[in-house]
């Protein structure tokens, strides 16, 4: 088969390929390796390449398999992780100076997952340091480019997991959402990028942002892929007591019916208001149009506390990130400065120097939402108006099994733009982050072009572990249009 | 003219739970081992690691906390206390703030002669700290992980307690509460139960506290009267000279015999306590604590009690007796063979406390078995050694973990009541004391005394003094 072939396939193509004897895993990793060759220079989507390891796993699944091939779903399939998931022996850095040459002695549960099922690791993919920020502006390492404009940022935080499967750089990938961070950067790349219900995917190996509020997704070509990672990451992890000890199901079975008939789909004005650019909103609305062609009850429904959420976010977000990176002191792994005159300096320096500026502005933020006698008015306050909003959502799922909105206010913005002005670029999440304050699953997928030819996303946001419903509605969606025939020519 | 000072004390113990494993993690816990051998990526605080509760450690504190009369909490919140510290390896500790697994408890004390109830504010899980090691001359601090995230019950008491002996005995009685339970090992050198006093004072009849001074590094009964007791006279002479007691924590110096300040309430930390976001809430079902409660055994005031009733032995025997769970074992394994309550419990309290406390073992560590020392009674009993000599082999026994009567034989130590062996002795007793026998002859009864241990000396103290009683009064005639 013809190395150029292999890279535009879908994870379920590839599969098929490779199952069948088509294609052998050597000849997928010389296919990877070569488009990453070529469109890296401009994509900057990896911050560690795999290709001598990902080479010998090929070449031992080819010598195993000889004379018959029976596989497991992800043998041989090329995958790229987001550089905040643990990798056993492959350094994870989180973009961040901090953790420049750690390399993890354990994988992460997910990872463990794809590893039983001999998946090949192409590299791990840039973010913004520690997945804060919208734009991978924030790696410490230099930010990542949108494959269908290399002027416009990729988005963030799992900026270079999206560029990478927008890019063919790998078949899929694994990112992780906090407020936003897999669904946005997947709307700025024309890809399909899932956040499962909160629980649904173990944690465990995923270094820790804001720990009520992360979890681990993929990010795929389209939405029939997103069932197959979906499947193969999720699950209870005794390891992780957040983790929800709730059956999987088969996620593919849910793509066999066609129509939406008999599924109501709310559409919550707050997600239409101020702020959302015209072409996106164009682009929504015809989405919008298609559900209902598809056979979908279309309602309009009411989400009224939507404009806390922000606000709302960067407290509790903030707060547990104060906490969780309080670990990265000098002392016993990553980065410790070189002269200090005693253990105060020691930490100090140390911080000082391993972490970027948006990163200490948010444990800033977070160490005063938690101090004494700030605590009630803001971290108090902040949980109050998260459980408002999740019953807002649970109100809304007593009369519809699905919301629409727009996954950004705008297509993906230049480099620098919003870089100088923290508040702009936190706003670019003013549609995803609700469903990490509520726990709720949701899907970022292509729903049209703007004029400039950049990709805008749709989003659909479920009930707690019903994401197979979500992919149903993405699935059927998908079909019915041809937005995924478009690929970006990486220029 | 100095004021009278009434003394205001509560007390903080780090109970170590006897767990398998760490609260959150699967390393073991056992003390001494090379360092960070037992840690994993949970314990190091690695990136991305997360912590699972110990389910046994919850039991533990459950049971702990129904033996202290307390309620138990149905809904448990673990939170992040926030600090940096080179031993701390996630920047915090988990712990408990605002719903703790116990609250409300008492244990009863006897002290002065009275008893009294000290009220349990609260009791929490929490994880331990590691241990900071500074290499002398080097420079250099090392850290060892082994201890971090071992489980710790912290117990608080209200301010019940008004001296250094009731404070010595609230601590005495709860170390033997979880003794009894089997929850915590009890060892105050290796740290496995810490007390934290915390001491006021304000004049007698005045209702509002004074300032608090919380005392550390405290690691035995000793040093804890000792500190408290300094305490109390470096506070009043402090207010007897007009000045003000500051708020602050101070270490005690067992060399020096003094208290000096750690740290004062300006440097002390704003911990920035929230719930900890990796832990979902710990329900405890009401028909666990049920089940638990019901299998809670004897503690040691009913044990006490029992004994009393069912032996017939003094109270102050019976206290004695179920100081330690260990102790309250040996003597009832003892009595079971050989039905004397009062003979075993002399005997326990006596040679084998003895032994045991200069050995510093429990009871169940002792190498005299209950089976030996009843062999060893029961030898007194068929005459074939003397109390006497039953006494000075005890420590033998002890020693070298032989038998009664293997050492009897060994060392020819059988009594002697063999009448024709005893005439022959008494005879030449008489013989080498004519005046002693003259005085006897003239009525003095007392001298006899003095006869039977002539002759209790002349046959090595093997004669059974009974015998030799009897056959002095007859020869004498």
């Amino acid at each position: 088969m013809a190395l150029t072939v292999i890279h535009k396939m879908t994870l379920a193509e590839l599969q098929r390929k490779f199952t069948a004897g088509d294609v052998t895993a050597t000849e997928i990793v010389r296919a990877y390796f070569l488009r990453v060759g070529h469109v890296e220079p401009k994509v900057n989507a990896y911050l560690t390449q795999c290709k001598e390891a990902a080479a010998a796993q090929a070449e031992r699944l080819d010598q195993s398999l000889k004379g018959w091939r029976k596989t497991t779903p992800l043998m041989a399939m090329p995958l790229a992780v987001k550089d905040n998931i643990c990798t056993e022996g492959v350094r994870t850095t989180c973009a961040s100076r901090m953790l420049e040459h750690f390399v993890p002695p354990y994988d992460a549960t997910v990872v463990a997952k794809l590893r039983a099922q001999q998946y090949l690791l192409v590299g791990k993919t840039n973010l913004d340091e520690f997945a804060m920020g919208s734009s991978t502006e924030n790696s410490a390492f230099g930010p990542s480019r949108n494959p269908w404009s290399i002027q416009t940022v990729p988005g963030g935080s799992s900026g270079g997991s999206a560029a990478a499967v927008a890019a063919d750089e790998c078949v899929a990938a694994l990112g992780s959402d906090t407020g936003g961070s897999i669904r946005q950067p997947a709307a700025f790349c024309g890809v399909v990028g899932l956040k499962p219900t909160y629980g649904r995917v173990s944690r465990y190996g995923l270094v820790a942002f804001a720990s009520s509020l992360d979890q681990i997704g993929p990010i795929t070509k389209d939405v029939t892929d997103a069932a197959i990672l979906l499947g193969a990451i999720a699950g209870h992890d005794p390891r992780d007591s957040t983790s929800a000890n709730v059956p999987v199901p088969d996620y593919l079975r849910a793509l066999k019916r066609k129509d939406l008939k008999r599924l109501k789909v709310g559409v919550p004005a707050e997600y239409f208001a101020d702020g959302l650019d015209p072409e996106v909103e164009q682009a929504v609305r015809a989405a919008i149009e298609g559900l209902r062609e598809l056979g979908a009850d279309i309602r309009d429904i009411k989400l009224p506390t939507t404009d806390a959420a922000v606000a709302t976010y960067y407290v509790i977000a903030t707060a547990e990130a104060s906490s969780n990176l309080a670990r990265y002191d000098g002392v016993k792994y990553g980065r410790r400065t070189d002269d200090s005159k005693d253990l105060l300096d020691m930490y100090l320096r140390t911080r000082a120097e391993g972490f970027g500026p948006e990163v200490k502005r948010r444990i800033m933020l977070g160490t005063y939402v938690l101090s004494a006698g700030y605590y009630d008015a803001y971290y108090g306050k902040a949980q109050a108006v998260r459980t408002l909003i999740r019953r807002e959502f649970e109100a809304a799922f007593e009369t519809v099994d699905l919301i629409v909105t727009p996954v950004t206010p705008t297509t993906a913005f230049k480099f620098g733009e919003k870089a100088q002005d923290p508040l702009q670029m936190y706003l670019s999440d003013i549609y995803t982050i609700s469903a990490n304050l509520a726990g709720l699953p949701a899907i970022s997928l292509p729903c049209g072009f703007s004029k400039a030819g950049m990709p805008i996303g749709l989003q659909l946001i479920g009930r707690p572990f019903e994401e197979d419903t979500l992919l149903r509605g993405a699935h059927a969606y998908e079909q019915a249009t041809t937005w995924r025939s478009k690929k970006p020519l990486v220029r | 003219m100095s004021v009278t000072y009434e003394v205001v004390i509560g007390v903080e113990v780090h109970a170590q739970l006897r767990t398998q494993s760490k609260l959150f993690c699967p390393c073991g816990t056992t003390f001494g081992r090379t360092a960070n051998s037992q840690t994993c990526p949970v314990c190091l605080g690695l990136p991305g690691s997360l912590p699972v509760i110990n389910e046994q450690a919850v039991e533990m504190a459950v049971r702990a906390g129904l033996a202290m009369n307390g309620t138990i909490g149905a809904r448990n919140r673990f939170a992040r206390k926030n600090y940096f510290y080179p031993d701390l390896p996630k920047g915090y500790q988990i712990s408990q703030y605002e719903a703790p697994i116990c609250e409300h408890g008492w244990i009863e004390i006897a002290a002065g002669g009275t008893r009294k109830r000290v009220r349990i504010r609260r009791a929490h899980l929490e994880e331990d700290a590691g241990k900071n090691l500074h290499e002398a001359g080097s420079g250099m601090s090392l850290v060892d992980l082994n201890r971090a995230g071992t489980p710790l019950l912290e117990i608080v008491t209200e301010p019940d307690l008004s001296s250094s002996e009731e404070v010595v005995a609230y601590l005495k009685a709860l170390r033997e509460l979880l003794m009894y339970l089997d929850v915590c090992d009890g060892n105050m050198e290796e740290g496995s139960f810490r007390c934290e006093p915390n001491l006021s004072l304000r004049p007698a009849g005045q209702k509002a506290f004074g300032t608090k001074v919380e005392l550390k590094n405290i690691n035995s009964f000793k040093f804890v009267k000792d500190a408290v007791d300094y305490e109390i006279k470096r506070q009043t002479k402090v207010l007897n000279e007009g000045g003000k007691i500051s708020q602050e924590t101070r270490l005690w110096n067992h060399e020096r015999g003094e208290t000096a300040v750690m740290r004062s309430k300006e440097e002390a930390h704003d911990y920035r306590y929230f719930p900890d976001p990796d832990l979902v809430p710990l329900e405890i079902a009401a028909d666990w604590i049920e089940q638990l409660r019901e299998g809670l055994p004897e503690l040691a005031s009913a044990k006490q009690q029992r004994f009393v009733a069912e032996y017939g032995i003094p109270e102050y025997d019976a206290g004695i007796l179920t100081s330690s769970k260990a102790l309250s074992v040996y003597f009832e394994a003892c009595v079971k063979l050989y039905p004397h309550p009062k003979t075993v419990s002399n005997w326990v309290m006596g040679e084998l406390l003895r032994e045991l406390n200069q050995a510093g073992i429990q009871a169940n560590a002792s190498p005299v078995m209950p089976e030996r020392l009843v062999e060893l009674l029961s030898l007194v009993d068929q005459g074939a050694v003397s109390l006497k000599v039953a006494r000075d082999i005890f420590p033998e026994m002890y020693a070298s973990g032989k038998s009664p009567a293997q050492i009897v034989q060994d060392k020819g130590l059988t009594q002697v009541s063999d009448e024709g062996a005893l005439v022959s002795i008494i005879d030449a007793v008489l013989k080498n004391n004519p005046a002693q026998v003259a005085q006897f002859k003239e009525g003095k009864q007392q001298v006899l005394g003095f006869l039977v241990g002539q002759v209790m000396k002349a046959s090595g103290g093997k004669a059974n003094p009974g015998k030799v009683n009897e056959l002095l009064k007859k020869t004498l005639g």
